[in-house]
């Protein structure tokens, strides 16, 4: 079962996320017993009636950014960012723009290959949930959370950069 | 010099600890290569054709001297027992262990050195103007400011992966740009507006690499409390907008030419309304803070030329030509800024030994308060020198063999590490130079020819910026064997131009005498005051090939 870690909880991640190219049926969706994401294109089209179900989230991909999304954030209680590979680093500024911006307040979840080395810079800009990568032991990736205990920037955890409270 | 405090430690023991566990990590096989690679890069580990490498940052390229003693030890204790200085105000380690890299970085914090972000695609060292805040004629000194940048990129955790490498270089004199800032993705100019205020002209898009390109002018005027700001503002719409999917399209410059400079900078502009006027926004304290570690040394009052100082460039023609080629005038009279040349025959250019570096840091404590610089034409700087005593440093700098009065002459040359050492490169580089070298052994040709920057560069990387020099060598690979094409008339500072290609590519043993029919051209075309890029300007590139490529009778 793949993992999750959730505000620095590990726990069995259990949510369905469906394909960027997906095509079924909305009700298909609705009548799913566990959480799913959906992708960004799909939810858009449908937003109305997804906004109803609290455990319908949706995902963006790397290279979708997340301004559509605005007018809905204030009822979402759940959006994940692929990171395709590693080293695409779109997805941090992707979460910053949703939660200095436009104050979004629910679950941020990175998902993809997401590993012990990104997760500090993930919480830094505001990720509190990992789909970790399958095959990496998500009860040591969490201990990457807490690589460092001062940091220089301003960042979305931590508003006031260091020049300001050294 | 900037000093650390206990945030600054804190911050670099963490990282070291950090990459100490990837290190693990990856000795024992639960982080394979691949996953291993960016996380080592951004420490500036490279696993190189013979060996890891391992690049030091110099920020903005100071060193105090016990640095230069400790990189001196750690080249004894890890490595074979010299250091090679890097074309942009870095340091390398050619033959590290990677078992050995966190000791060695464990040993470099202790001096308040690092190797974050020296590699991979992230936010770089910060380029300098090698003589700031020594040098006549400075808008002011841009040392704290490229501090701030230090202090704002390292673990920025927006940018950490970039599409490509990201570098900064900061300009503060008005006639003059060492630090050739519209060769980097962000140039900062500092200026003075109308009202006397202290400001940025902020350039994007510059670079050298596959496609060199002179970088653009996105802003006029960025007041100095809005710099932060205005630099996360352009590196989130680089990082959202780059290109990903080809490495070789994924540099700024490539955004910045595909979009236009003026639709790039609106793009930025109104990025920007979401970033000034928050908690990013410089403080007049921590600008203070900052400038406090910069303050002037402890300067005697002294004579600008005295007699004694005269009297020795007269009786000493070599001296006195040492004097002329290898210092420039400071900015407190009665003090010189004097150069040390790396470059001797026979020696790959930056490479520097243990005894050397040590020698070096000592002549910095006895004559130049116990600093260095380091040039991005991989030279050392001893900026604060009592012209009392520049007799003495030259005789100390004569020993150690970094008196060559070659300065900007034909003969110091930029040159990569090359096939001999880079896994990159398509052909050696040092061979080429050295031949140079030895073909052009007369000094007083040398100094008749005057200033005249020739680059050399093993592959399209272009880490010996040969598209910058008057003329610049490149190597290439034809089938498996190594070719160097020239071009000319290219030109770093504040007339940046990319130069021009010659023609077909020459074999490796026909390279001096190319450079020798070049420097023919030119010589029998100049006029009295003409530069080579202005002979080459006037009379075109004809002439030179025509010369190069004339049928042998």
């Amino acid at each position: 079962m793949p993992k999750l870690i959730k505000n620095a909880v590990v726990s069995d991640n259990t949510c369905q996320t469906l394909d960027k190219e997906f095509s079924g049926s909305v009700d298909e969706i609705l009548a799913n017993q566990n959480p799913v994401l959906v992708p960004k294109q799909f939810w858009l089209a449908n937003a109305e009636q997804f906004l109803e179900n609290e455990s319908i989230g949706v995902w963006l991909d790397s290279d979708e950014g997340p301004e559509e999304l605005e007018p809905y954030l204030s009822k979402l209680n759940l959006i994940a960012i692929n990171f395709p590979k590693f080293a695409d680093g779109r997805g941090y500024s992707y979460a910053r723009i949703l939660r200095d911006r436009f104050d979004y307040s629910g679950e941020l979840r990175a998902m993809g290959d997401i590993l012990h080395d990104q997760m500090f810079y993930l919480k830094r800009c505001g990720f509190d949930a990992f789909a970790v990568r399958e095959d990496k032991d998500a009860n040591i990736v969490i201990e990457g959370l807490n690589d460092f205990s001062e940091c220089y920037q301003a960042s979305t955890n931590q508003k006031i950069p260091l020049f300001r409270r050294r | 010099m900037y000093k650390y405090d206990e945030y600054d430690r804190q911050i670099v023991r963490e990282r070291t600890k950090q990459f100490r566990g990837q290190t693990e990590r990856f000795i024992d096989g639960t982080l394979d290569g691949d996953d291993f690679l960016p996380l080592r890069l951004q420490n500036g580990l490279y696993v190189q054709r013979l060996a890891p490498m391992l690049r030091v940052a110099i920020p903005y390229g100071m060193l105090s001297s016990t640095q230069l003693r400790k990189l001196a030890q750690v080249s004894l204790d890890y490595d074979k027992g010299y250091v090679h200085f890097t074309t942009r105000q870095n340091v390398q380690f050619n033959w590290p262990e990677i078992k050995d890299v966190p000791d060695i970085l464990e040993e470099l914090n202790e001096v308040e050195m690092h190797a974050t972000q020296t590699s991979g695609n992230c936010i770089r060292n910060t380029t300098a103007d090698q003589f700031s805040g020594a040098i006549e004629n400075e808008v002011i000194d841009s040392r704290p400011y490229c501090e701030i940048i230090r202090q704002w990129s390292t673990l920025h955790p927006e940018f950490a992966f970039l599409p490509r490498k990201f570098k900064i270089a900061v300009n503060s004199c008005p006639d003059a740009d060492r630090a050739a800032i519209q060769f980097h993705d962000i140039g900062l100019e500092i200026i003075k507006n109308d009202k006397g205020e202290i400001g940025f002209k902020v350039f994007a898009g510059g670079g050298l690499g596959r496609t060199p390109v002179v970088g653009s002018e996105i802003r006029s005027f960025l007041p100095e409390k809005d710099l932060l700001t205005y630099l996360d503002s352009i590196v989130r719409v680089y990082n959202m907008h780059g290109r990903r999917d080809n490495k070789f399209k994924a540099r700024i410059k490539i955004l910045v030419k595909a979009l236009t400079p003026a639709k790039f900078s609106e793009m930025v502009e109104a990025e920007w309304q979401h970033h000034k006027d928050t908690e990013v926004e410089l403080t007049q304290s921590e600008l203070d803070r900052v400038k406090s570690f910069f303050t002037a040394p402890d300067y005697a009052q002294l004579e600008n030329n005295t007699k004694t100082f005269e009297e020795a460039k007269t009786s000493n023609s070599e001296f006195s030509n040492w004097v002329t080629r290898n210092t420039h005038e400071h900015k407190i009279s009665g003090y010189s800024i004097v150069t040390l040349t790396l470059k001797k025959v026979g020696i790959p250019p930056g490479d520097v030994t243990a005894s050397q570096a040590t020698a070096v840091a000592a002549m910095a404590d006895d004559y130049s308060f116990g600093e260095v610089r380091i040039s991005h034409e991989q030279n050392i700087v001893l900026a604060d020198v009592r012209q009392d005593q520049l007799f003495d440093v030259w005789q100390k700098a004569k020993l150690l063999g970094f008196a060559t009065p070659n300065l900007g002459m034909l003969t110091d040359m930029i040159c990569c590490p090359g096939g001999d050492y880079c896994g990159l490169a398509n052909a050696k580089s040092i061979p080429v130079a050295e031949q140079i070298q030895l073909k052009f052994d007369d000094l007083d040709y040398l100094y008749d020819l005057g200033k005249l920057d020739l680059n050399i560069s093993g592959c399209m990387n272009a880490c010996g910026h040969h598209h910058i020099g008057d003329i610049g060598v490149l190597g290439v690979d034809k089938r498996g064997d190594e070719f160097y094409q020239v071009s000319l008339g290219g030109r770093s500072g504040r007339d940046a131009t990319i130069g021009k290609i010659l023609g077909p590519s020459f074999a490796r043993a026909d390279m001096a005498n190319v450079i020798e029919k070049i420097i023919n051209v030119y010589t029998e075309n100049r006029t009295e005051e003409e530069l080579f890029v202005d002979t080459f300007r006037r009379i075109g590139m004809t002439p030179f090939k025509e010369r190069v490529y004339a049928k042998a009778n």
